[in-house]
């Protein structure tokens, strides 16, 4: 089966610093893989360029085996892929509902939104109650809150819950769980299984190896700004992982 | 409801009514029809003019150079009617293009060339009121015609006055109320004054907001320019030269946060209005003019610490 995102032979230079240095990827179709790696290894780089944000400078990137040339973050949202960033991107004095809809809002239907271009302020909350209630996001008490007097794990509900809504191919998130506590991690982890339990895969960059073996079905190990191996953690241990991100081992990839 | 705009208006409404009614308690001649409707009148120019200064400081900017603009945009109408012999109405048309393209060319330093809004409408300051001095050191007066017509107007419930100007100022509050409370440009237009990156990051083009809110800016203050005329048909070089400072004045009192993205137009009218129902109340008290300032001064200092405080203690 060809898989859902596809990149090869990504090259990205900053200057004299490569940044990605020939890297592939591959995202099946219902799966949650891990991207892990050192710091500076250039996943950050990598996840950039699947979702829009910086343009190779050499290789190609393919959505279920179509090529795809996105020129910002918006040309990949318009295709699919949703990126859930490390710092969620939203506006903090804006409540949920707005947020969920920001820069993709509803307009009322009839004169009032062609010609006054109001918006449907009753249908996107309606729409986003659902949208949180179908995703088993319960902590979060009224559509209405603003994100400012929320907690930092239902913010990050907030903005998982606005690439699962849109994320139709794709869902990315840049080390999600990096700023919660435990139970708000267990949290995030558990809208992760949900979201591909819909059907939708999803790429999680992470530093957090248990988090990574207790939700990722592969686990791609970026090194040098290339893909060293992509690993199973049914048959690889956390060691082995962490190994191979340093170049202690060595694996085909 | 979003913090960004729940309610902004409430507290200046309050001081408001407050102000109204120490007034009218302490003094006899405050609550007149006459001093209410004259209070209405003073305020269309800085009311029009904070309105677009409003929009600016939504976005995280500041512009220092709003009545710099104005001026300039009302000598080159007032010119074109009386020297140049052109119709009025086309004057005034030719004011709007000149405003808004000094609007257009404000934004696109701030938005296409990331340069800080302070700085540039700093600089806009410095160079406009140069050149509305280059262009004529005297006083233009214009004939009545489509220029003045906004101070024509009626009366309501007796000896009530009610100018064109007062009923258009009321209603370009209520449009761009409207706009920014529930239309996709007003949600984007709090958005890039929250966090511009996030903004941008959500599919909306920061650099096209922020060009059209400039813009916007500028064609109110021509429109604050017909006001002027409106109120007073002679036009100086020289005119409305604290009109920035002023609006940041009722901007700040009408709740609008300096750090962007919180407040609303509605708030910066009614902080016109109780800037002019302070400097009524105090003098019909028979106060001394320069306690009307500090009064003004401290209302200022008083406002950015309430917005301080309510940001702080919604985190």
């Amino acid at each position: 089966m060809t898989p859902i995102l596809q990149a090869r032979g990504i090259v990205k230079r900053y200057g004299h610093v490569t940044a990605i240095d020939g890297a592939d990827f591959d995202l099946e179709a219902g799966e949650v893989l891990a991207v892990v790696g050192d710091n500076g290894a250039g996943k950050s780089s990598l996840i950039n360029v699947l979702s829009g944000a910086v343009l190779p400078d050499a290789g190609e990137v393919l959505l279920a085996g179509s090529p795809v040339h996105f020129k910002s973050p918006h040309d990949a949202r318009l295709a699919g892929i949703e990126t859930v960033y490390q710092d969620l991107a939203v506006a903090p004095a804006m409540d949920i509902a707005s947020n969920l809809y920001l820069g993709r809002e509803i307009r009322r239907p009839g004169w009032r939104g062609k010609v006054l271009r109001q918006l449907d302020i009753r249908a996107m909350r309606q729409r986003a109650q659902k949208q949180l209630d179908e995703l088993g996001i319960t902590t979060l008490q009224s559509i209405t809150q603003s994100v400012e007097n929320l907690s930092g794990g239902q913010r990050q509900s907030v903005a998982v819950a606005r690439a699962a809504a849109f994320g139709s191919k794709v869902v990315i998130m840049d080390e999600p769980t990096a700023a919660l506590g435990v139970r708000e991690s267990a949290q995030v982890l558990e809208l992760i299984g949900t979201i591909r339990d819909r059907g939708i895969p999803v790429v999680l960059i992470s530093h957090n190896m248990p988090h990574v073996f207790q939700i990722a079905d592969r686990i791609h190990i970026h090194r040098l700004g290339k893909r060293a191996a992509v690993v199973s953690p049914r048959e690889h241990t956390m060691n082995d992982v962490v190994a191979i991100m340093t170049g202690a081992t060595e694996l085909a990839a | 409801m979003d913090t960004a705009f729940r309610n902004p208006a409430i507290g200046p409404l309050a001081a408001l009514l407050l102000a109204v009614a120490v007034f009218t308690v302490t003094t006899d001649t405050f609550m007149s029809v006459d001093n209410v409707s004259l209070i209405l009148q003073q305020s269309v120019v800085i009311g029009t003019l904070a309105l677009g200064q409003t929009l600016i400081i939504l976005t995280r900017g500041i512009d220092l150079a709003n009545g710099a603009i104005m001026v300039l945009g009302a000598l080159v109408v007032a010119q074109l009617a009386t020297g140049a012999g052109v119709p009025q109405g086309i004057a005034l048309l030719a004011g709007f293009a000149v405003c808004g393209g000094l609007g257009l060319l404000a934004g696109g330093a701030v938005s296409r060339l990331s340069l800080p809004p302070f700085i540039v409408t700093l600089g806009f300051l410095t160079v406009l009121q140069a050149a509305s001095r280059l262009h004529t050191r005297e006083t233009v007066l214009v004939e009545e015609g489509p220029l003045t017509f906004l101070a024509q107007g009626g009366y309501l419930f007796g000896q009530f006055q009610v100018t064109v100007g007062v009923a258009l100022v009321l209603i370009t509050v209520a449009v761009l109320h409207f706009a920014l409370t529930r239309t996709s440009w007003g949600r984007h237009v709090y958005a890039v004054g929250n966090d511009a990156k996030a903004a941008m990051r959500c599919g909306i083009n920061v650099n096209r907001v922020l060009l059209s809110v400039y813009l916007l800016a500028g064609l109110l203050y021509a429109l604050a320019a017909w006001q002027a005329f409106g109120r007073s048909p002679a036009t100086s070089p020289n005119a409305f030269p604290t009109a920035n400072l002023d609006t940041i004045t009722a901007v700040v009192i009408g709740g609008t946060s300096l750090f962007g993205g919180r407040g609303g137009v509605i708030g910066s009218y009614l902080g016109a209005l109780i800037v002019l129902v302070l400097q009524s109340g105090l003098t019909q008290a028979g106060i001394d003019p320069l306690y009307q300032q500090i009064a003004t001064g401290i209302l200022v200092i008083l406002a950015v610490a309430l917005d301080q405080f309510t940001r702080r203690s919604t985190r």
